[in-house]
């Protein structure tokens, strides 16, 4: 995909390679890299998975690969997690009572 | 060209941020391991009536307090006769940024802006980032929150996702980065590169904006039931939001509430951790913050954290994550507030203590948190369960952190379970002498660690003992 200067861009770039990793860090994350993401402006035309240099919002200027033209949110409500209607239904029951029919 | 390596970057810390919040930590430093607290809080923080009034030019502060009717009727059901006090919540999500640390960030933007900084970075994925964002925007300043947001696959908890969602709402920069304490090297190459204001959770202007809190708390609850409330609980994380309310408290002169702190429990995980990083379902407000900073507060990014919630915290009780997420739906259907779920923490460990006081008692919970999409139990649990955590309900007791998460089958089965205070308040002495590398102290040093510990000279001897430190 073809992005042109200007353009709104998500970047990603490693900070620190696994071995450049601090001494503390757990196994586990000591095995991957620290990543970093930022958005910015394209300072210039080019294609998404390619190098570029973008100006972030505050005027900072970060390079790295283009990952998202446009980049956007993508959380949600997630899926339906029927147990919690059950919560609802349970306390009123305690707190109210139930359906009992009192004729 | 400048080394920016690890290394060289981490063992520039002092000097990038002696610049970057304006504050000579060295003239508080007492010789051994103490450093005058009170002076800090004195000198570079602001007075009371000077703090409501920064907060009150950006809308922060005097938020509502709630009574939670229902809720008190469900702890009395659940409770022996006579048993039950009323429970409150203060509604900090009614702040402009939707939780209490609008009053952190009102007075550390105020500060910067004061100081003449053209901006502000602040490292958080929690609440605190939409907080110096928004009153960025409000002040004026340029702003860049730095987030641990992603796992080595790319994949983000959906509350902090939301988060840097609001930050950018405000106009922020958000860099977001991969799990690891390394976050604070970036941090500290960007503090050097923009030289804005480290707006810190820890500095003393930070804190003291808490205060404002506490002191509400016990003016609105006086007007409203002609006294100071039993107990206040806070949600504890790196113990700002504890130690500023307690310090409110106290200015107000209610010095016989019951201060509490409340942590989630996730023992087992570990913080760092990258393939533990989503099976949490918190990101704040638990013990893998609370215990660290409660029992070692100069582990933060400023060289000495005026959040040291040992002085003030009478009690320490941890819920469990089912609790939370199920006092959080409770709080939506019997109450129709739909809050947190973060900042319910508090309001689980107060229906289990309600139980325990009696009818005409008061407990307050001290915040609520904004909620929605990605930060809401919904999707909270729901990535959860992608993430392979079993969701049932049963025995909240029964929980194993990064396994499952169990929703009480009953409310009766929420159970706050107290922490060993004293255990505790060794580990601040422990801490205390050995990151400081000391083989005696110091009068002034024991004087400090009564205070640090809140407890008399006796205790802090015997531990010094057991340590085998000359006094």
């Amino acid at each position: 995909m073809q992005i042109k200067k200007g353009d709104w861009v998500k970047i990603h770039r490693i900070i620190l390679t696994s071995e450049q990793r601090a001494p503390q860090v757990p196994e586990d994350t000591k095995k991957v890299p620290l990543e970093m993401w930022v958005k910015g402006f394209a300072q210039s035309d080019s294609k998404l998975g390619e190098e570029v240099t973008v100006k972030t919002i505050t005027g900072r200027l970060e390079t790295g690969k283009i990952v998202e033209f446009n980049p956007t949110y993508s959380h949600s409500f997630g899926n339906f997690v029927p147990e919690l209607l059950q919560i609802g239904i349970d306390l009123k029951d305690i707190l109210f009572g139930g359906d009992v029919d009192e004729r | 060209m400048k080394d920016n390596s690890y290394q060289a970057v981490m063992s520039r810390r002092n000097e990038i941020m002696k610049k970057a919040i304006g504050i000579d930590y060295a003239t508080f430093e007492s010789d051994g391991i103490g450093f005058d607290y009170e002076k800090m809080m004195h000198e570079t923080g602001y007075t009371l009536e000077e703090m409501q009034s920064i907060q009150g030019e950006t809308g922060v502060g005097n938020t509502p307090i709630f009574e939670l009717k229902n809720l008190t009727a469900l702890a009395r059901k659940c409770s022996e006769k006579g048993k039950g006090a009323r429970i409150f919540i203060k509604d900090e999500g009614g702040n402009p940024s939707g939780s209490f640390k609008a009053r952190r960030a009102a007075n550390a933007v105020h500060h910067a802006k004061k100081l003449g900084y053209k901006g502000v970075i602040a490292a958080t994925s929690g609440n605190y980032g939409a907080a110096v964002a928004s009153q960025a925007a409000m002040q004026g300043l340029k702003c860049i929150i730095v987030q641990e947001t992603f796992d080595s696959k790319g994949l983000g908890q959906p509350e902090i996702v939301e988060k840097a969602r609001k930050c950018e709402a405000y106009g922020a920069e958000v860099v977001q980065l991969t799990v690891g304490p390394e976050l604070f090297y970036q941090f500290l190459l960007l503090l050097e590169e923009t030289g804005y204001f480290n707006a810190s959770l820890y500095t003393p202007f930070g804190i003291a904006g808490v205060e404002t809190l506490g002191y509400e708390l016990s003016m609105q609850m006086r007007e409203r039931v002609g006294k100071d409330p039993d107990v206040v609980v806070c949600t504890n994380a790196g113990g700002g939001n504890l130690t500023g309310t307690a310090r409110g408290l106290i200015k107000a002169g209610a010095t016989d509430t019951v201060v509490v702190g409340a942590s989630v429990d996730l023992s087992g995980l570990h913080m760092a951790s990258d393939s533990q990083f989503n099976k949490k379902s918190f990101t704040t407000g638990h013990t893998g913050f609370g215990l660290p900073f409660a029992t070692y507060p100069d582990r933060s990014d400023v060289p000495r954290s005026a959040a040291r919630p040992m002085r003030y915290m009478d009690r320490y009780v941890t819920v469990t994550q089912g609790e939370v997420f199920y006092m959080t739906e409770a709080l939506a259907q019997i109450e129709g507030l739909e809050r947190g779920p973060a900042g319910n923490t508090s309001l689980a460990a107060a229906f289990s203590i309600a139980r325990e006081l009696d009818e005409d008692q008061i407990i307050i919970v001290q915040e609520t948190e904004y909620t929605g999409a990605g930060k809401h139990i919904q999707p909270q649990l729901s990535f959860a369960r992608d993430n392979g955590i079993e969701i049932k309900f049963g025995n909240p007791k029964d929980q194993i952190p990064g396994v499952n998460i169990i929703l009480p089958e009953h409310p009766s089965l929420i159970q706050a379970i107290d922490l060993d205070m004293e255990k505790i308040r060794k580990s601040v002495v422990k801490n205390a002498v050995q990151n400081n590398n000391v083989k005696s102290v110091s009068k002034e040093d024991i004087q400090f660690l009564m205070d640090e510990t809140g407890m008399d000279e006796a205790f802090v001897l015997s531990v010094l003992r057991e340590l085998e430190v000359k006094f």
